[in-house]
Parts: C-alpha cells; sequence; structure tokens
C-alpha cells in the first residue's frame, strides 16, 4: 500500500492548468523527487497534498487519510519546508523552533532534544538567541530546514530545501533526510533543482512539465533511458533538420549556445558526425546526467532559456515539432 | 491537549512580538495621554455635562478607545502572518481553525488589556495630583469595568480578525478599519452624553455596541450612566458572542 496516492489531481489557476490530472503513487520510506522547471507546478502539488489549497479536481490519499475529507489527519502526518521563508522574524530561531514543537504538540523532552539535534545540525546553535530578522538569506534557510526536520512526520515534504545553501551544508544536510529515510522510516518528497541533489538523494523521481509528469523512474534508469551518450558542439552552421535524419542521432536540444545531441553509440559515430557537421568550435563527450535527462524531457537547459529568436529556441522548437526519434 | 498546546503557542508568540515592538506600547500611552490632556483638559475648560468635569466624564471613552483601536488593528497581524508566510506554518500545523482564532483572540486580548491596565495607572496618578475630580477607582469598580473592557475587547478583536482574514494587503485592511472605528468611536457617547441627541444621531449610536460598554464603564467609575446597567452588559455580552461565531466561520473559511 503507497503512503502517497495521487488521484486525478488537478489545480487550475484561471484558465491555466498548474497540475494537470495528476497520477501518482508514492511507497513509504522513499525519498522521492519532484523535478520541473520554473512553473511546472511541483508547488502547486505540495500545497495541495499538504492541505494548505484546495484542488480544482481530483484528490490523494496520505497515509491513508484523504486530503479533502480528512485534512486534519493529514496535517498530523506531515511536515513540510516551504519554498518561501515562513518563520517570524520579530522571534530569535530558538523560539521560532520551540513554537513549532508546540504547534506539533511534542513531549518537552523531546522537544528539546531534537531542537539541540537541528541547530546543530544546520551549525546556527551559536545564532539560537538571536532573532531571526538578523540572520543572513543562508542562515533563515537553514532555520527553516532544521524546523520542517523537527518533529519527525510519517511523511516529509521538502520544497528546494537547500535552496541557496553553502556546499558543506548541503551535504550535512543530504545525510540527515537519508538517515531520516533509512532509520525512521520517513517517507520524503522534495524538490530541487539541483540534479547533483536529486541523483545522490532520491529512490525515485518524476520530472514535470506545465502540471503533467513527462517521466518518471530511479535516477539510474532514467539515465540508461536516455540510451546513448551526449555530445555538445559548439558551430555557427549547424543544419538542425539534416542532423535529424541521421540514424544514430536520438534527440537534439539546445543548451545555451550550444546543440546537444544524443548519439548512440558515439565512440563509434563521433567521426562520422564531425565529417557530418563540418568546422565545430567545440566538441564535448558525456555519459548521460541527470541534467540531460532533465533536458531531454524538457527540451530546455534548467533556470535557462535562450533569448527569444536565437538559434538555440529554433532548434528547441524543431525538435519539439519534429519528436524524437525512436 | 494539543489544542491548548497550540493555543497557548500562539499566544505566547503574539506576546513576544507584542512586548517587543516598543513603538507599539509606546503609543498605546501616548495616544489616550493626549486625549485625556488636550481634549479632556482643553474642552474641560468650556463644557462640563451633568456636573461631572469633562476630563473625568471622557475618561471611560478613553478606555473604551483604546479598547477600541487596539483591538481591531490587531487584525493587521494577521495580515501580515499570511504576507510572510508565517500563516503557511500555522495552517500546515495540526491544529484545528477555531484553536487558531481563540489563540489570535486571547493574543489580542491581552496586548489590549495590558494597554488599559496602563491607562487605570495613569488614572489613579490623575487622580492623586488633582485631575480628574469624581473619578471613582476602587477594586469593585475597577473589576466591573474589566469585565465590561475584556467582554467588548473580544468582540472587537473579532471584528479585527475576522476583517483581517479575508484581506491580502495591510493598506487594505487600514482603509477599511479606518472607516469603521472612528465612527464606532465617534457615534459611541464617549466624548458626550446621549440623551437629547439630533434624531437622526441617535439610531447610530444605540447599534453601536461600544455606546453600551462607554455606559457600563461610566456607570462602574462615574456613577453616571444612561442605560441600565444589565442591559449594558447583556449587549456587549451578545455582541462578542456574535462576533466569535462569525469569527470561527471567517476563519474556516480563510485562504492563504
Ligand atoms: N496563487 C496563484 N495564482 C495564480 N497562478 C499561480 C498561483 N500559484 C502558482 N501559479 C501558477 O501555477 C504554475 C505553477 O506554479 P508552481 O509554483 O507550482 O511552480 P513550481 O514548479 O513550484 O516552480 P518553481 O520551480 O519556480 O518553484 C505557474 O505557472 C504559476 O504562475
Ligand atoms: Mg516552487
Amino acid at each position: 500500500m503507497a503512503i502517497i496516492e495521487i488521484k486525478e489531481l488537478t489545480k487550475k489557476f484561471n484558465k491555466l492548468a498548474a497540475v494537470d490530472a495528476l497520477n501518482l503513487q508514492i511507497k513509504e520510506g522513499e525519498i522521492f523527487g519532484l523535478l520541473g522547471p520554473n512553473g511546472a507546478g511541483k508547488t502547486t502539488t505540495l500545497l495541495m497534498l499538504t492541505t494548505l489549497i484546495q484542488s480544482t479536481s481530483g484528490t490523494a490519499t496520505i497515509n491513508n487519510y484523504d486530503i479533502h475529507t480528512q485534512p486534519h489527519n493529514v496535517r498530523k502526518s506531515i511536515g513540510i519546508v516551504f519554498q518561501d521563508p515562513s518563520s517570524d522574524e520579530i522571534l530569535t530561531g530558538y523560539e521560532n523552533l520551540k513554537l513549532h514543537g508546540w504547534l506539533y504538540d511534542m513531549p518537552d523532552i523531546i522537544r528539546e532534544k531534537r531542537i539541540k539535534e537541528v541547530l546543530d545540525l544546520v551549525d546556527l546553535t551559536n545564532r539560537q538567541n538571536d532573532r531571526v530578522k538578523k540572520y543572513s538569506g543562508g542562515m533563515r534557510r537553514r532555520l527553516e530546514l532544521a524546523r520542517g526536520l523537527m518533529h519527525h512526520p510519517k511523511v516529509l515534504f521538502l520544497d528546494e530545501p537547500t535552496l541557496g545553501l553553502d556546499p558543506q551544508t548541503r551535504g550535512t544536510i543530504w545525510e540527515y533526510i537519508q538517515k531520516l529515510a533509512r532509520e525512521k522510516n520517513i517517507t520524503i518528497i522534495i524538490t530541487t533543482h539541483y540534479m547533483d541533489e536529486a541523483d545522490k538523494l532520491c529512490d525515485r523521481l518524476a520530472i514535470i512539465d506545465q502540471g503533467k509528469i513527462v517521466i518518471l523512474g530511479s535516477p539510474k534508469k532514467l539515465k540508461k533511458n536516455l540510451g546513448g551518450d551526449i555530445v555538445r558542439l559548439k558551430s555557427t552552421k549547424l543544419n538542425i533538420s539534416k542532423l535529424k535524419k541521421l540514424s544514430y542521432v536520438k534527440k537534439i536540444s539546445s543548451c545555451n549556445d550550444e546543440i546537444c545531441l544524443t548519439i548512440e553509440n558515439a565512440n563509434k559515430h563521433l567521426q562520422e558526425l564531425l565529417n557530418f557537421v563540418g568546422k565545430v568550435d567545440s566538441v564535448e563527450i558525456h555519459s548521460p546526467t541527470l541534467d540531460d535527462v532533465f533536458l531531454h524531457y524538457t527540451g530546455r537547459k534548467i533556470r535557462e532559456s535562450a533569448p527569444e529568436g536565437s538559434w538555440a529556441d529554433k532548434a528547441m522548437h524543431a525538435n519539439i515539432q519534429g519528436g524524437t526519434k525512436r | 491537549m494539543s489544542e491548548l498546546k497550540g493555543i497557548y503557542a500562539l499566544w505566547y508568540r503574539e506576546m513576544k512580538v507584542f512586548l517587543r515592538e516598543r513603538s507599539r506600547v509606546i503609543s498605546s500611552i501616548i495616544n489616550p495621554l493626549l486625549w485625556l490632556l488636550i481634549i479632556g483638559g482643553g474642552l474641560g475648560s468650556a463644557v462640563s455635562f451633568g456636573g461631572i468635569n469633562y476630563q473625568t466624564f471622557i475618561y471611560p471613552g478613553i478606555l473604551l478607545q483604546t479598547a477600541l483601536f487596539s483591538s481591531i488593528f490587531f487584525g493587521v497581524y494577521i495580515v501580515w502572518d499570511k504576507k510572510i508566510d508565517f500563516m503557511k506554518e500555522v495552517l500546515v500545523a495540526p491544529m484545528r481553525r477555531t484553536s487558531l482564532f481563540v489563540g489570535k483572540i486571547f493574543g489580542g486580548s491581552t496586548d489590549t488589556l495590558l494597554q488599559i491596565l496602563i491607562l487605570f495607572l495613569i488614572g489613579f496618578v490623575f487622580i492623586n495630583i488633582g485631575l480628574m475630580p469624581g473619578l471613582n477607582l476602587n477594586v469593585l469598580s475597577v473589576a466591573i469595568s474589566l469585565i465590561f473592557l475584556l467582554v467588548t475587547t473580544i468582540g472587537l478583536v473579532s471584528i479585527g480578525l475576522i476583517i483581517g482574514s479575508q484581506m491580502e494587503s495591510p493598506e487594505g485592511f487600514q482603509l477599511i478599519i479606518s472607516f469603521l472605528i472612528f465612527p464606532m468611536f465617534f457615534l459611541s457617547g464617549a466624548l458626550f452624553p446621549i440623551s437629547n441627541l439630533p434624531a437622526w444621531l441617535a439610531p447610530f449610536i444605540f447599534v453601536n455596541p461600544v455606546s453600551y460598554a462607554v455606559d457600563g464603564v461610566r456607570g462602574a467609575l462615574l456613577g453616571f450612566s444612561q442605560f441600565n446597567i444589565t442591559l449594558d452588559f447583556g449587549v456587549i455580552c451578545l455582541f462578542s458572542i456574535v462576533m466569535i461565531l462569525i469569527g470561527t466561520y471567517a476563519f474556516k473559511k480563510m485562504k492563504i
């Protein structure tokens, strides 16, 4: 039995379907990643699952409780770290955590123990008695995280938890998240724009775009599914439509001012490809990463879209219209 | 148990915030002082009602003014909570909306009562330096006044919370409440007796719950009242109960 069961979940803002008939099951103890470009509908999905906004249609159960008919029980089963800061600036870091412990009815001894633990985790112990107003952006983020990790719910939602954190902190957070999942069997749903984070943490992930799941699977499987190596080319005169006719070119997409080709057995076909393309400014081959997977399924590189009307844009278009060769 | 803890948590937060916002505490003292000294002193040199010193006459009115302004204004904090997203943290917690409302009422009422206690202290000082003759502050009169003020405050805090729960911007909130609190203050008999009013004015005063609160407190502190004190108390109780019911409903419907 899945701990989260999402059925045809839909949210419309006016005409725009931010989340479009989403279906998904998440197993207990799993770390599940939700990836997708800005505006894909990740946050909207989490807000519906955490009962903060009403869905337009469809529903979901969490820990066997329906988000519409049993929201109170859903809230008893969950915790969330929001994408936007939500602590009280006038209170100190410690007071914010204490408040959280009270709101979640934690026994005093456990509350104080956990506060120590999470403050230590995010390295805020010696700033705990400062008002949040005086924290830096990253420190606020760490406090939000600490608060979300404090009460050990059955299901924990993390909306871009490590946004803006330094690498050391991200590392310790990852370890802690993994520990929560492995040792406490806490189910974790995480959204992120850091592909390395998704790759390292997630047992499974879904890439969503325009409110719909485009692909679902383990990071390993998704990378393997790309079925080839990635060749990045930089050249001034690329003929996209001719490139598409080559049998070993599986997919063309734009990345910055370069073009990315997914090539079957690149070692073998590289010479042929280069001959075909002619003069190139640069070329680079690597085996697929999650970045490539993301790019492949969403047609653009994360958080970077080419300026309108550039050739990269047209390449993207050609790709969308022509579809992928399989 | 868990609901009580949640209510306590919210109250605790409101207290911390209130005590740390010095400007609010200070203006809550300065403002009524100015009214008492300038309006009370200035007009007092020219008018008196029923043989009562004018400053003394408006003192109960100023107590209610503080209750009115501070209580309704408290609703702005819920708009802020929504804006800074603190509301999300609270709404996603396993606490009933009703408890959230109750926690906010406790918080707002405590804020207001603290300010009112300061005003009572000012009253004592004034009496001792010979101002406000005829003002009778003793344990009983203060206790009765406090009961009146508490019940009224709860209803007024509810009004602020009801409006705040439906608003998205603090500016909008302020605009709306200014249309509410000024008429409620000026049409309450806080500054003048409500006998022999022009006929068009009287109905406004009679439907204003603050009029009954002013009358009750004035009855307790000055021995001068125009309605029956039981009627006064009945009306403000009814007012607060209705506001609590509407507020509970408004909070259930509140969106982030
Ligand atoms: N309150 C709202 N009113 C109107 N439209 C909204 C609202 N909230 C979100 N949207 C729209 O819904 C879509 C999905 O937004 P959402 O915040 O879920 O994206 P996201 O995947 O979390 O993006 P990001 O990576 O930028 O956080 C966007 O097009 C956004 O403009
Ligand atoms: Mg988001």
